[in-house]
């Protein structure tokens, strides 16, 4: 049922995997889920949770002493008729209702918002265009609580695309009603020295369609924690993602599926492409099937594309399994580094070394790019992994 | 008229902590409109050969020349040999996820012909070069070698063939593996591209059974990491009804 393998990375790169041995979903954590940041002890790097993660780059998010600009942070959101928008305080009853801060990080965040943003599609309504939340940070240190609630049978497509300098703890949740359908493309797209650590709780109602697609091409560090909860049976999750880590970047992504109902379905697909020194990815994929989840089908896969020496992925699959009366559940990993056959082939094609390796590192997107269904996204995603590439050539 | 020359070609290769020496000495002249056979046993260093002229890194080069046309070959990368006119029809093409067979070969034709096939008549050229390849059209969507059988990865390599028009192409046992039909539908290929009298063909191959479909004009006898005897078509012969023992160490067939 699991498989995990390392493609022979050759001598001089220390491109690896591990799979955790006993390590399980449950006792992974340090401290109970919690919304008071007072009941997580300020992290020292050795906990599970923070082993892989360059604490002392995250500006302060996890010790207590970032503090909130007031400014240098603006949110635009461009929201279609019939789309309502709104700002809530804490006690609002969706704050919160998708899941539970489950790091210090988080849980600063949920303590130190003023305002958290609601975005409300009502039941039954189908958005034929997306909903744009633009995030451009300009120097700023920020706290946030996004919330994107769709009511019952409602669909719509979200796009959060974050760009600029921010050091940003941001939480976002989902909440699906029955027979809603709902997409959500969250892109990072940083500025060099950007700090971002977020979780994103989604609770998935009954008979409702969930995707997650997670860009993330910039930043200092990016470290982003989406988990996937049920409210009811016959729910799907298919949580997508692409990375491209470029020198001295750390881009984690840390996924947690809690099948805590019967009959429902997940799919976790993360690929990430590597260049440059020190460039770090950290690809988690937990999912946990509780007794009580009969007929739950899920699968979680890994790849990473290691195309230089000096780059490092850490790509930990981890599958708990309560009860054997499930339709399927598996988990791959896989990092390889590029293919010298792979270029020879192409090369003694006539093809210069350099559109060779595009032609492969859109080759190895391409069908995870195909999955998002947003042809504008897809576009320029495409275009941005080229960028990336002309990027590592020049 | 495209001349290949190799002169007293020297190539080493690491394998187990060790410098060994694979190619001692190859001299060989391949004229556009020529073919030449070379045969040989397992080990005797005609997939090296192969390999070296295309450029693959595996292999070093310490002693000898190549020229094509004057030009040093020794000194091009694999893809400016590749547009010079060296063609490699390989034994184990590779699998390119995500890579589809119609980009692939627009790709690798643009870069040869230095610029983009005109859409129209390019899409009725591969079609038209598929079906004589007995390929189905399906085919240019599928991703390069992904799945393919033995069958259909040589074919791919020879639609390869006849769509880049190289001046020299070099046929690395692309007869192995295939079943009496497939071999003739990749010989009705190679044969097709000859017959345009603009390639020098150098065949290399294990066995004799590829002969009967595309003739040589020249076989080479390879053992030992050079050319042990060269002569016309009827030495192929004689190899058919002698074997190689002859050309090995010892008289004993490795």
């Amino acid at each position: 049922m699991a498989e995990a393998q390392t493609i022979p990375v050759g001598s001089t790169t220390s491109g690896q995997i591990a799979v955790a041995a006993e390590s399980t979903v449950a006792t992974r954590m340090s401290a109970p889920p919690s919304f008071d940041v007072a009941d997580f002890p300020v992290p020292h790097g050795r906990e599970e949770e923070w082993r892989f993660t360059p604490l002392e780059r995250l500006r302060g998010l996890h010790d207590g002493s970032a503090v909130a600009t007031g400014d240098g942070m603006k949110v635009e959101i461009e929201a279609p008729e019939g789309v309502t928008v709104e700002t809530v305080g804490r006690e609002d009853a969706r704050v919160g209702r998708a899941g539970t801060p489950v790091d210090r990080v988080a849980a600063q965040a949920y303590s130190a918002f003023e305002k958290a943003t609601v975005v409300t599609v009502p039941k039954e309504t189908v958005l034929t265009e997306p909903i744009r939340i633009a995030v451009h940070g300009e120097g700023g240190t920020a706290f946030g609580q996004q919330i994107i609630e769709l009511g019952a049978f409602a669909e719509a497509v979200v796009v959060i695309d974050h760009t600029g300098d921010a050091v940003l703890a941001g939480n976002v949740d989902y909440l699906l009603g029955d027979g809603a359908k709902l997409t959500v493309v969250s892109v990072q797209d940083w500025d060099d020295k950007a700090v971002h650590v977020a979780q994103h709780n989604a609770l998935v109602g009954r008979d409702a369609s969930f995707k997650s697609v997670v860009v993330t091409f910039g930043g200092d560090v990016v470290r982003l924690h989406p988990r996937v909860t049920y409210a009811g049976t016959g729910g799907e999750a298919e949580l997508y993602g692409l990375y491209f880590t470029d020198a001295g970047q750390h881009q984690e992504h840390r996924l947690l599926v809690t099948h805590n109902t019967p009959h429902c379905k997940s799919n976790v697909a993360y690929k990430g492409a590597l260049q440059g020194d020190a460039a770090h990815a950290v690809w988690i994929g937990d999912v946990l099937i509780e007794a009580k989840a009969e007929g739950t089908d899920t699968y979680e896969m890994n790849r990473n594309l290691v195309l230089t020496d000096g780059a490092r992925v850490d790509s930990v699959p981890n599958l708990e399994i309560e009860t054997g009366e499930i339709v399927g559940a598996g988990h791959a990993s896989a990092t390889g580094r590029f293919d010298d056959e792979q270029l020879f082939y192409l090369m003694a094609r006539g093809i210069p070394e350099y559109e060779a390796r595009r032609l492969v590192v859109r080759g190895f997107f391409a069908e995870l790019v195909q999955q998002i269904g947003v042809a504008d996204i897809e576009e320029r995603l495409l275009s941005k992994i080229e960028e990336e590439l002309e990027a590592s050539v020049a | 008229m495209a001349t290949l020359e190799i002169r007293d070609l020297h190539v080493t290769v690491e394998a187990d902590n060790a410098t060994k020496e694979i190619l001692k000495g190859v001299d060989l002249t391949v004229k556009q409109g020529e073919t030449h056979a070379i045969m040989g046993p397992n080990g005797s260093g005609k997939s090296t050969l192969a390999y070296s002229l295309a450029g693959h890194p595996k292999y070093t080069i310490t002693e000898g020349t190549v020229l094509l046309d004057g030009e040093d070959v020794l000194e091009m990368t694999v893809d400016e040999r590749a547009r010079a006119g060296l063609f490699l029809a390989m034994q184990y093409p590779v699998e390119i996820p995500g890579v589809s067979v119609s980009n692939f070969l627009r790709s690798s034709a643009t870069a040869i012909r230095g610029e983009a096939p005109k859409l129209r008549t390019w899409v009725k050229e591969v079609k038209e070069t598929m079906e004589q390849l007995h390929m189905d059209p399906s085919f240019a969507e599928r991703n390069v070698n992904e799945g393919f059988s033995g069958g259909e990865k040589k074919r791919h390599e020879i639609l390869q063939l006849e769509l880049l028009k190289p001046k020299i192409a070099i046929l690395d046992e692309t007869d192995s593996g295939l079943d009496v039909d497939a071999l003739r539908i990749v010989s009705e290929g190679v044969n097709r591209v000859r017959e345009t009298g603009a390639v020098g063909t150098l065949l290399i191959t294990h066995y004799t059974r590829i002969l009967r479909y595309i003739k040589p004009d020249h076989v080479h006898v390879f053992a030992d990491g050079r050319i042990a005897e060269s002569g016309g078509p009827e030495l192929a012969d004689k190899l058919e009804n002698e074997g190689y023992e002859a050309y090995v160490k010892g008289g004993a067939s490795a």
